[in-house]
């Protein structure tokens, strides 16, 4: 394992009111790596994205970017620091084209001035259509499930399984280094949540992002992780190897109650 | 149903695929009939060639007719599709419920007029003037901007609201502040000069009439401001202003700082609106407080979403089609046949060109002359009314129009109307096929008998009248593209 983690988190909490969401959480993603995290509804996988990506601030503890911390940046700068999420509900920008929710997407990474644009300039156009062609590339990714002819339809027209890909296109776009990704298979059929696994495989080879991932779908979480991580009520309860977390106790109890375990 | 041809993908919908909602757009969009011909020829054409057709067909405009009215009327049009078209940097684009907006419009005119007059006894050259009201409305919206950039949807409106009502307050007010008199109080500021360019003084009025030369220099402005906003719209910055619109949480997640955005739709609005507002106070000659008001920020805003929000070449026609309208039925002349072709354009475009729209026009026809017949029978008075020319000759002969209105015909007449109309949203297909016709004849006796006496109001009742069909029938506006909120 690489010296220092890409990402890394320190003694995190956060509360809401007097609900502790999370607590004392520790966790380190090195470069290359893919993490997943699971926990049962409520364990506070969604609110470590968003503590991750700035768009909670945390109660006590350091978050580390590249050992910077990331703590108290706006969500925007962190995101130019190579951090992208998706979405566990899925907010894409509807009524723009496809093509176009990939391509605002590279606005941090562009500079062309508001004067510049009104005036379009040779310098202006080259960047559009370097933008252009990124995004078009970006959405290649996916081959034949966003094809071609759909890039200049809205976003609305897309089916569920495309709107959670052109999620993932879109925080591409952002170049960053590392990929949150919340709940990518959720709402596919069985042949699309293979797709998923083998896609984020390809995301970490082809495109070499480390990848932290939430996932629920037990196959997918098996087939791409080099660590598991759990969580429950806000505390990471066991980290590991896929096999050393699904089989460890206090994991059953936290997905299926005492009794469960009890009996097991 | 023929399968559109120009797909490559020659299979049906599989599991799991999309490909019908997909094509769901395709499918639709294309109108057959010489309707869908001509949209599909539209559609092909580039933007700039609309642009060109329209700014030369404006320029054309002083060739055809040398009426002061019909120029002036031309000029307002194109002052009010500019002021339209900055209302959609931060309506259109950015998704920002702004009520202030005017106030911007005002800070340009008075900015214009305060240093192009002898209120101060200052008269700055138009070249410096204008530029300058440009970057002090762009910072006057940053300032707004700053304390409600956190705001949205209506907690924004009411910030913005306030911005506007203390702003009249202050140009109300403004001949005392401190003693001096600032912004003329509620007098306001007279004497404005024209703008002088090319090292000459451009009057209003050349020889009696409207001067062509501000029909053109409001075109100019006009056609500036829209190559800007295209261009502007196609670029990283436009993108992000749409993105921050439709999700502002996941535009900032995807590293777009929708704060600083939010500052900069606020700041090209008001600039845009400051532009327009120099050339509206040199042409006024005057600027007064009162024209900037509240039910101007309505006027705006129904053009902007009239000619669908977000869509520069839609909010242009907006414009054009509530500033034209809204003159023309000033004229209670010219209103009263418009009316007529609207309302047979209006069913021909509910039926289609159909053997029922022939039917209930026949039926609406004979009903008319029944009644007129039953009418004339009962007492000659009633249907007496005065008739002038051969269009009004004959609606008479149809139309009952009596010598004398007792004064609760009208209102009784009216509400009747209302009420069938609502009615007819409830009914079965049948039923609202059978009322309509003597809905639709009530209609021409309301509006011959009612409203036309009071063309004032009417204006402003059938401006509604569209406004609602419009927004039932394309909630999108003309030219908006389809919207969805929630899926």
């Amino acid at each position: 394992m690489a010296a220092a983690p890409l990402l890394e988190l320190r003694g995190v909490s956060l509360a809401f009111g007097g609900l502790k969401v999370v607590s004392g959480l520790d966790l380190h993603v090195a470069e290359g790596e893919v993490v997943s995290v699971i926990g049962p509804n409520g364990a506070g996988k969604t609110t470590l994205f968003n503590l991750i990506t700035g768009i909670y601030e945390p109660d006590e503890g350091d978050i580390l970017l590249n050992e910077r911390s990331i703590v108290g940046l706006e969500p925007h700068q962190i995101n130019r620091l190579g951090v992208a999420r998706t979405f566990q509900t899925l907010r894409l920008f509807l009524n723009m084209s496809v093509r176009e929710n990939v391509m605002a997407a590279a606005y941090g990474g562009t500079k062309a001035g508001v004067l510049r644009s009104m005036l379009r300039t040779p310098g202006m156009r080259r960047e559009e259509q370097e933008i252009r062609r990124q995004a078009e590339e970006h959405l290649s990714f996916f081959g034949e499930r966003l094809k071609g002819y759909r890039w200049d339809q809205p976003a609305y027209s897309l089916s569920y399984a495309n709107r959670r890909r052109l999620e993932i296109a879109r925080a591409m776009a952002t170049g960053p280094k590392i990929l949150l990704l919340d709940e990518p298979a959720a709402g596919m059929n069985p042949v699309e949540t293979h797709e998923i696994s083998e896609l984020i495989a390809r995301l970490r080879s082809e495109a070499g992002y480390t990848i932290l991932v939430i996932e629920h779908d037990m196959h997918v979480v098996e087939g791409i992780s080099d660590r598991v991580v759990a969580l429950d009520h806000g505390i990471k309860i066991v980290e590991g190897t896929f096999e050393k977390v699904a089989t460890d106790p206090r994991v059953v109890e936290a997905y299926l109650g005492t009794k469960a375990a009890v009996t097991k | 149903m023929s399968q559109p041809e120009d797909l490559q993908e020659p299979s049906g919908p599989a599991i799991g695929q999309d490909e019908w909602v997909a094509r769901h757009g395709e499918r639709r969009s294309r109108r057959s009939g010489w309707i869908g011909d001509i949209e599909e020829r539209a559609r092909r054409a580039p933007w700039w060639a609309w642009l060109v057709l329209f700014v030369a067909a404006f320029a054309l405009l002083p060739l055809v007719s040398h009426d002061g009215y019909v120029r002036r009327v031309a000029f307002e049009t194109a002052l009010y599709m500019t002021l339209a078209l900055g209302l959609n940097i931060v309506v259109g684009w950015g998704g920002l419920l702004d009520l202030g907006y005017v106030a911007f419009y005002a800070i340009g005119a008075y900015g214009y007029a305060m240093l192009s007059s002898p209120q101060f006894g200052i008269h700055l050259p138009t070249v410096v003037t204008v530029p300058l009201m440009v970057v002090v409305g762009a910072i006057a919206g940053f300032l707004v901007g700053l304390p409600s950039r956190r705001l949205i949807g209506d907690y924004l409106a009411i910030v913005t609201l306030f911005f506007l009502q203390i702003t009249q307050t202050v140009l109300v007010n403004g001949d005392q502040i401190a003693g001096h008199d600032l912004t003329g109080g509620a007098n306001g500021i007279i004497n404005v000069d024209p703008f002088h360019l090319f090292g000459h003084d451009i009057a209003v009025q050349h020889e009696g009439v409207f001067a062509v030369a501000y029909l053109y220099i409001a075109i100019a402005f006009f056609a500036v401001v829209y190559v800007a906003l295209h261009f502007l719209n196609d670029s990283r910055t436009g993108r992000a202003w749409r993105s921050l619109r439709e999700d502002a949480l996941a535009a900032e997640a995807m590293g777009m700082p929708v704060n600083l955005l939010k500052l900069m739709a606020f700041s090209f609005g008001a600039a845009t609106a400051a532009f327009t507002g120099t050339l509206f106070a040199a042409v006024q000659t005057s600027v007064f407080p009162l024209t900037f008001s509240f039910a101007l920020v309505i006027t705006v805003y129904t053009m902007v979403i009239l000619g669908g929000q977000g869509s520069l070449a839609g909010v242009a026609v907006g414009a054009i089609v509530v500033n034209v309208m809204l003159e023309f039925l000033r004229d209670p002349g010219d209103a009263r046949i418009l009316i007529y072709v609207v309302g047979v354009l209006a069913l021909a475009f509910a039926f289609g060109r159909t053997r029922k729209l022939a039917v209930l026009l026949a039926a609406v026809v004979i009903f008319g002359f029944v009644a007129h017949a039953v009418a004339e029978a009962i007492n000659p008075d009633w249907v007496a009314g005065p008739a002038a020319n051969g269009f009004d000759q004959a609606l008479s002969n149809w139309v009952i129009i009596p010598t004398e209105l007792a004064n609760w015909v009208g209102p009784v007449s009216y509400i009747g109307l209302v009420c069938l109309a609502l009615a007819l949203t409830l009914m079965s297909p049948r039923w609202r096929y059978v009322v309509l016709v003597p809905t639709i004849y009530l209609g021409t006796f309301v509006w011959e008998n009612v409203l036309l006496a009071q063309p004032d109001a009417t204006r402003y009742i059938v401006l509604g009248v569209m406004l609602i069909g419009l927004m039932i029938l394309r909630p999108n506006g003309l030219l908006g593209e389809r919207r969805v909120e929630i899926v």
